[in-house]
């Protein structure tokens, strides 16, 4: 593991090349390579604009609004924070969450790490996946994937559909819910619901079996490229629960090296910033997390996907063990670090998610009325899910008055955020040193980056901007060159 | 039942001006419209093609910061373009996938409301409220309107026509 490329020896004599922003992640990012005149690659730089702004947001709020409050902050995983924010409040309040309360949030979570992955591999990635990093522009999107593949295309709407359906009825609405509060969830599921959700979850299962052997075949037919694109290997950090199975909702932190050795295991997340720091570094304002042990040359680190299906020990439900099994056998393990390994292991845990949405539907708790609880007040409250993307950490202290006095939140992204900057390095060393540059060669990039399924956390959109500007400046910061996207998606000077 | 006529707004409440679309909803929610269907999203996503289904008119309405103010109406036309590679589509997108997956997209319309700051957690600016005002104008005059034709009268400015 090093930092070659993060920071060139002498950036004044060589020209800057701008990819910004990235599509197909959420939100806002940017990618800088610095080139010689031969086009030899010196430098390169994946920088994001983190949450600015939210700790004076919520800052001064009783604690009970923040579970709401945070949904706010993304437009894409709003659950994830409400149900990351609902664990720290229910450590405020002392709660041990009741049977129903606790399966309730579980299949919410369900709902949206199933709808999340299925909008990632159907629509974000799968163009690339099924036409090329390089294919045409005009059609390396999802409606060209209708056009070739509608039954696949048909297939992501309905069970992206489906994982919003379940997010309905357990939070109460179809956005903004307030399922989920300090001390348990404020509505169990009716007998109606149950149904309406039981009538379509076999299809379900069938579909996203049908999503890990698309992905498996994609991958195989060309395991040297698969693995080998933007490789390197690092250490992994998911939760895991007490048997070592994957639980995407509630457990101890587990972090393997890249050797796949422990470097700590069944961790309390309570005190999480006793194994985890965040470093800053002046050229991105988002942190770069470590694990404290290793040191910040050595303790950077993956989460998500990958991470939670290498660290675990088993998968708990039947369907998705086996799929992982296979995954891990794979050509001796090899695919275990690849990055595009990302994409098999996503379809596994959506996979993972159908199941255990049609288990606890055949579970009569989620029927039951006993929703709430309470103990011991704390003025400190701590709470991790695995989110769709990875690891998530929701900090919070209060005041006697109950209003939150701090906040700190370190998001899926933050912790992938030097990994992401390998990945970059990597792809850029294997398919653009020394290259003309190209939209195929620079969508290899924002392939790399997309396997991470970034969430940059904008919620806000407007009407009329542009997507992916790409410039090129000499070393006297003069444009030389200028590459934009226009909105029928074709590219031009 | 599927109501005929579907108004989806869509926005972050917390982000300043792009609250305008949810908040325009939310005035509508009052009125108690028959034959309406109010819904309100962050951002347009795919699977809210499944949402036009068995419609006759669609309205979308969006906080902008590249109209002119007060708001834009316009007709809208399914069409490609590079907001499928992103996690928020542009309603034409969202026309564009349905026309894909399950044929002729009803009739749309944007109705774009100017927007001037979108900051988490500051609230509606002062123009924006006054903006918002005049667009709750429009809709209501919408809502009472029977025809394609009729709103296509309230469309502005002109050289936006079909």
């Amino acid at each position: 593991m090093t930092f070659e490329l993060e920071t060139a020896a002498n950036p004044e004599n060589l020209k800057r090349v701008v990819i910004e922003p990235v599509t197909r992640v959420e939100g806002h990012g940017k990618v800088t390579l610095l080139l010689d005149e031969d086009n030899r690659i010196h430098q390169a730089r994946f920088h994001i604009v983190e949450f600015r702004g939210f700790e004076k947001f919520i800052q001064g709020r009783p604690y009970t609004e923040v579970p709401v409050l945070v949904q706010r902050l993304c437009g894409i995983c709003p659950v994830s924070h409400h149900l990351a924010a609902s664990k720290a409040m229910d450590m405020i309040i002392g709660a041990q969450l009741t049977p129903s309360a606790e399966k309730l949030r579980r299949l919410m979570h369900f709902g949206q790490v199933m709808q999340s992955h299925a909008l990632h591999f159907f629509y974000l990635a799968s163009p690339d996946l099924l036409f090329g990093f390089d294919s045409e522009i005009a059609t390396r999107n999802i409606v060209g994937v209708a056009a070739a593949y509608p039954e696949i295309a048909r297939q992501g709407v309905a069970l992206r559909k489906y994982g919003q359906e379940v997010i309905r009825l357990t939070a109460g609405k179809r956005i903004h819910g307030t399922g989920a509060i300090p001390g348990g969830v404020n509505k169990n599921l009716t007998l109606a619901e149950r149904d309406f959700l039981l009538k379509d979850i076999e299809q379900m299962i069938v579909w996203s079996q049908g999503a890990v052997d698309l992905i498996k075949k994609i991958y195989c037919e060309r395991p040297e490229f698969h693995n080998g694109f933007g490789y390197y290997r690092s250490s992994f950090m998911s939760l895991v629960r007490p048997d070592g199975a994957l639980d995407l909702y509630h457990g101890g932190l587990r972090a393997r090296d890249e050797h796949d050795q422990d470097i700590f295991d069944h961790l309390d997340y309570g005190h999480y910033w006793d194994y985890v720091h965040e470093e800053v570094k002046p050229w991105s304002y988002m942190k770069f997390p470590f694990i404290r042990s290793r040191g910040r040359e050595e303790g950077w680190y993956r989460v998500g996907p990958l991470a939670r299906v290498n660290n675990c020990d088993f998968i708990p439900t039947p369907l998705a063990e086996v799929e992982r099994r296979i995954f891990k056998a794979f050509d001796g393990g090899s695919a275990t670090q690849a990055t595009l390994a990302y994409h098999w292991t996503r379809m596994i845990e959506m996979l993972h998610c159908a199941e255990g949405i049609q288990d606890l539907l055949h579970d009569d708790d989620l029927l039951g009325d006993d929703l709430l609880s309470q103990g011991e007040r704390a003025l400190r409250g701590v709470g991790v899910i695995e989110a769709p993307r990875g690891t998530l950490i929701h900090h919070y202290r209060i005041n006697e008055d109950e209003q939150i006095v701090r906040a700190n939140l370190i998001v899926s992204t933050t912790h992938n955020n030097q990994a992401m900057n390998e990945a970059v390095r990597q792809v850029a060393l294997q398919y653009l040193d020394g290259k003309e540059l190209t939209e195929g060669l620079l969508n290899h990039i924002e392939v790399a980056i997309r396997a991470f399924d970034p969430c940059l956390s904008c919620a806000t959109h407007a009407v009329g901007k542009m997507p992916l500007e790409v410039e090129l400046i000499d070393a006297e910061g003069k444009e030389i060159d200028r590459l934009v996207r226009n909105s029928s998606g074709a590219c031009g000077v | 039942m599927i109501a005929p006529l579907l108004i989806f707004a869509y926005g972050n409440p917390s982000r300043g001006d792009d609250a305008l679309g949810p908040m325009l909803l939310e005035r509508l929610e009052t009125l108690n419209l028959p034959e309406v269907e109010l819904l309100t999203d962050f951002q347009l996503q795919v699977e809210h093609a499944i949402d036009l289904q068995g419609r006759e008119r669609v309205l979308f309405i969006d906080a902008s910061v590249s109209c002119p103010p007060p708001f834009v109406l316009s007709r809208l036309a399914a069409a490609k373009d590079s907001s499928f590679s992103s996690h928020a589509m542009s309603p034409r997108a969202v026309l564009q996938a349905y026309h894909e997956l399950y044929g002729e997209a009803p009739r749309a319309w944007l109705l774009a409301v100017r927007g001037e700051t979108f900051e988490l957690g500051e609230p509606l600016s002062t123009a924006a409220a006054a903006y918002l005002e005049q667009a709750f104008a429009l809709l209501q005059k919408l809502c009472a309107s029977p025809s394609h034709e009729a709103w296509d009268q309230f469309i502005m400015p002109p050289t936006q026509n079909p």
